[in-house]
């Protein structure tokens, strides 16, 4: 009852696209579904690690906006974790954190720390002095003050260090198949020869990197609507 | 308005953990979920009893091993045993160290990098007989406590290959022939052919070959090394669809150095015994199917139309009536 | 407690594969040691060097032309952006799956990672020359060019510099994975784990973590070292040195 698949000449697929590894649209078509799962695995480390990231450099910059002390060593800390490769950071993190999307999550978040910590202290010194008088003047506590005039009028920076912090993970997480926590890079490493696998998967990631920068962009315009009248530098 | 910004501002922290929490853990389970058998004659038979053996089966590194690897988890799941598959582990050795650490309960593994790669046969002492190759290596394995499961009727050597006008420019036919010139040629090769004696290092040993240099590359891209013109000369295997494609010339191993490499079933000997005597009959009816043309036509499948293995492996048995849709 | 023994024991295994030469574990070849490190790290530096050359070669004009001319900033400004969208691992699959394997397409596609942060960080630098300053120039009979090459280039070159320093840890850490295209690097023990063993692995680790940050350090000292005195003193100075590793990035 074995069918006689040998059969089956091979020669007849020598002009077609795939057998060509060539970009083919109907290739693309038929297997797009086979990105769906990496996609959302990407997606979600990329989610996971700005949002860690953010409120780890977030409440270390609200600290160190009030104890300068901390600013140096933070950002010498933060400096050196951003420098250290993604990929020799999970090999350095694995006999500790072992093989996995934990990994992956260590190093990716590691990265984030400067760009998000440097860009909300930034914003908060930033703030005009004047302004600050004006709400003290107005009798607002300190805390009031942080929470009700320089986070506000910091948002800005803070947002732009986000869209940063966002778009380049999405790059760094292509990586994090070496930790073994999937992802795009797992399918772009998967046939690294086919163009049509190459662009789908690495432009499934651009696009992503794209979107979420909109989307903060977005968001950024929704949640300090004095800017919008403003020009931008 | 003020209140807009917060709702905003929080969302945006919320979102992102909303999603972590659905999307949870992810091991590189790809679960593969054959279609019941039903009893025609030849077909694999469902044994209900087999549901409490979990397998989870595992391959190397390319389009060969990972289509093997699904045909048996299919062909397995269609026996009623309860499988998933951790495909695409790496070379011969990461597999083995998962099959020990159980990882994984079983692998393709081919009789020839059992013997040079676990057992360090030298070629002098390598089997010519495929069967007796088979013998030696089932026999080494079991004194680590590895059962060998029955093999399959293809070959799928590793083969030194050059592009037609290689062959033509320095009359190339067999191996030894490249001693002469080897100086001015370049392989390239999978990294860990620098260590293998049925790779580089056989061809240093046996042939007394010293390349002009040696590029270590990710085995997927071994033809296209060829055709691009940066190799010289690449290792590549013998079911290859690219060979015939690409009308590359196989050197032939004038001094035997290859040994056998027919395709058997690792388990450790627990899990084959656990396992119970339906393993070993899908094993063997699955095997049968599996000459070196169908092999072949299966990895043409993967690597030419660019389907995926458990597509192709699903097509393998069903045309081949073991597995009835 | 014994976990704890267990990783710094790994890390000790690494140490000593950097140091000592050993018989590999499938046998058949020597690995480790202070002489594969170096057959490793030479191609590595090699690779970035060349692409950096490259990159500076074309952007830095580039940069400061456009910025001396005040045209084309939105370009140079968001080419940053989308450089930063691209992820490294899908330019350089881009490039073996178009053009195949070999040192000179990998080269180009680590030129074009290096591009960015260099051309955007010049154009930048360049528009922040106080334009009185330049005025100044002009009215003394200055030519453009040497505008540019007496006033602005000097006054720029710490934000330069910024830039090259975050191109050149980029394109060192890319190069990493640079055996995905037939490029053997300091990478090769971390992709190709099984020649080296895991402790090689972790040693190619250590080292590119220590290449990187010794690279970060030694631009830094460059950068610092080409900001002219009057800049360090200044308010504006001050606070660009605020965070020196932090603020040769313009900001988008």
């Amino acid at each position: 009852m074995i069918l006689e698949l040998a059969q089956v000449q091979i020669h007849n697929r020598t002009d077609t696209c795939e057998s060509n590894n060539g970009f083919c649209p109907d290739w693309i078509a038929d297997h797009f579904g086979d990105y769906v799962h990496p996609f959302f695995q990407h997606l979600i480390l990329v989610g996971l690690t700005v949002a860690i990231g953010f409120a780890i450099s977030f409440t270390l910059a609200l600290i160190a906006y009030r104890r300068r002390w901390l600013i140096n060593p933070v950002t010498q800390v933060t400096g050196i974790l951003y420098t250290i490769p993604s990929v020799a950071a999970f090999f350095l993190l694995l006999p500790i954190t072992g093989r996995g999307t934990d990994t992956a999550l260590v190093a990716l978040v590691s990265y984030v720390l400067l760009i998000i910590f440097r860009n909300v202290l930034t914003g908060l010194d930033n703030v005009p002095a004047e302004t600050k008088d004006a709400g003290r003047g107005m009798g607002l506590t300190a805390n009031q003050l942080l929470w009700r005039v320089e986070v506000p009028l910091a948002l800005p920076e803070i947002m732009a260090g986000l869209r940063i912090a966002t778009t380049t993970t999405v790059g760094l997480a292509t990586l994090a198949f070496f930790a073994g926590a999937g992802g795009l890079g797992e399918k772009i490493f998967s046939d690294i020869t086919y163009k049509s696998n190459v662009v789908v998967a690495g432009g499934l990631a651009v696009l992503m990197a794209a979107a979420l920068d909109g989307l903060i962009l977005l968001a950024q315009k929704a949640i300090t609507p004095w800017t919008r009248a403003v020009a931008q530098p | 308005m003020r209140k807009i910004r917060w709702v905003a501002l929080l969302m945006l922290l919320v979102v992102p953990l909303a999603l972590g929490a659905c999307g949870g853990d992810d091991d590189d389970n790809g679960g593969s979920s054959a279609p019941a058998a039903d009893s025609s004659s030849g077909s694999i038979q469902k044994n209900d009893k087999n549901a409490s053996v979990k397998l989870v089966i595992g391959s190397k590194n390319f389009t060969e091993q990972k289509v093997l690897g699904e045909i048996y988890a299919q062909a397995l799941a269609a026996a009623g045993y309860t499988t998933s598959t951790q495909l695409n582990l790496g070379d011969e050795n990461v597999a083995l160290k998962a099959l020990k650490g159980g990882d994984i309960s079983a692998y393709p593994e081919y009789t020839g990098t059992i013997l040079t790669s676990f057992f360090g046969k030298k070629a002098e002492d390598l089997p010519k007989d495929n069967k007796e190759a088979y013998d030696q290596a089932k026999f080494s394995l079991a004194s680590d406590g590895i059962t060998a499961e029955p093999p399959t009727p293809f070959v799928s050597s590793n083969e030194v290959a050059v592009t037609k006008e290689t062959a033509d420019k320095y009359n190339l036919s067999k191996i030894s022939d490249l001693s002469s010139v080897a100086s001015k040629l370049t392989l390239y090769g999978s990294p860990e052919c620098r260590q293998r004696l049925d790779c580089l290092l056989g061809l240093q040993q046996v042939y007394g070959l010293k390349f002009k240099k040696f590029v270590p590359v990710d085995i997927a891209l071994r033809h296209q090394v060829l055709t691009s013109g940066k190799a010289d000369v690449s290792i590549v295997f013998t079911t290859d669809p690219q060979i015939k494609r690409e009308g590359f010339v196989l050197l032939q191993d004038d001094k035997g150095m290859f040994p056998p490499y027919n395709s058997t079933l690792l388990l450790k000997k627990e899990t084959a015994d656990k396992a119970g005597p339906d393993l070993q009959k899908v094993v063997e009816q699955v095997n049968k199917g599996l000459t070196d043309e169908v092999m072949q036509e299966l990895n043409a499948r993967v690597d030419l139309d660019k389907k995926t293995p458990d597509v192709v492996a699903g097509e393998y048995l069903s045309e081949s009536g073991l597995v009835s849709n | 407690m014994t976990t704890t023994f267990a990783v710094l024991g790994e890390f000790g295994d690494a140490i000593d594969f950097i140091f000592n030469s050993r018989e590999s574990r499938l046998g058949g070849a020597q690995v480790g040691g202070l002489g594969q490190i170096w057959d490793l790290m030479w191609p590595h530096l090699k690779l970035s060097g060349a692409a950096m050359g490259i990159a500076c070669l074309i952007s830095i004009p580039i940069g400061l032309w456009l910025g001396h001319i005040g045209k084309g900033g939105f370009l140079a400004i968001n080419v940053s952006n989308v450089g930063r969208a691209v992820p490294s691992l899908a330019l350089i699959a881009f490039f073996v799956a178009y053009l195949g394997v070999g040192f000179l397409n990998l080269m180009l596609a680590l030129v074009l990672l290096a591009i960015p942060p260099i051309i955007t960080n010049t154009y930048t630098g360049t528009r922040q020359v106080d334009r009185e300053t330049v005025d100044a120039a002009r009215g003394m009979g200055m030519t453009g060019a040497q505008i540019v090459r007496r006033v602005e280039l000097p006054l720029a070159l710490p934000l330069i510099f910024g830039g090259i320093r975050i191109s050149a840890v980029n394109v060192i850490a890319t190069a990493t994975i640079a055996p995905l295209a037939g490029v053997t690097t300091l990478g090769d023990p971390i992709i190709n784990v099984n020649t080296y063993g895991d402790e090689g692995r972790l040693a190619a680790a250590l080292i590119v973590a220590l290449l990187a940050v010794a690279t970060e350090l030694a631009l830094g000292a460059v950068q610092r070292a080409v900001t002219p005195r009057g800049l360090k003193l200044t308010p504006a100075g001050r606070r660009r040195h605020r965070f020196p590793i932090t603020r040769r990035e313009a900001i988008p």
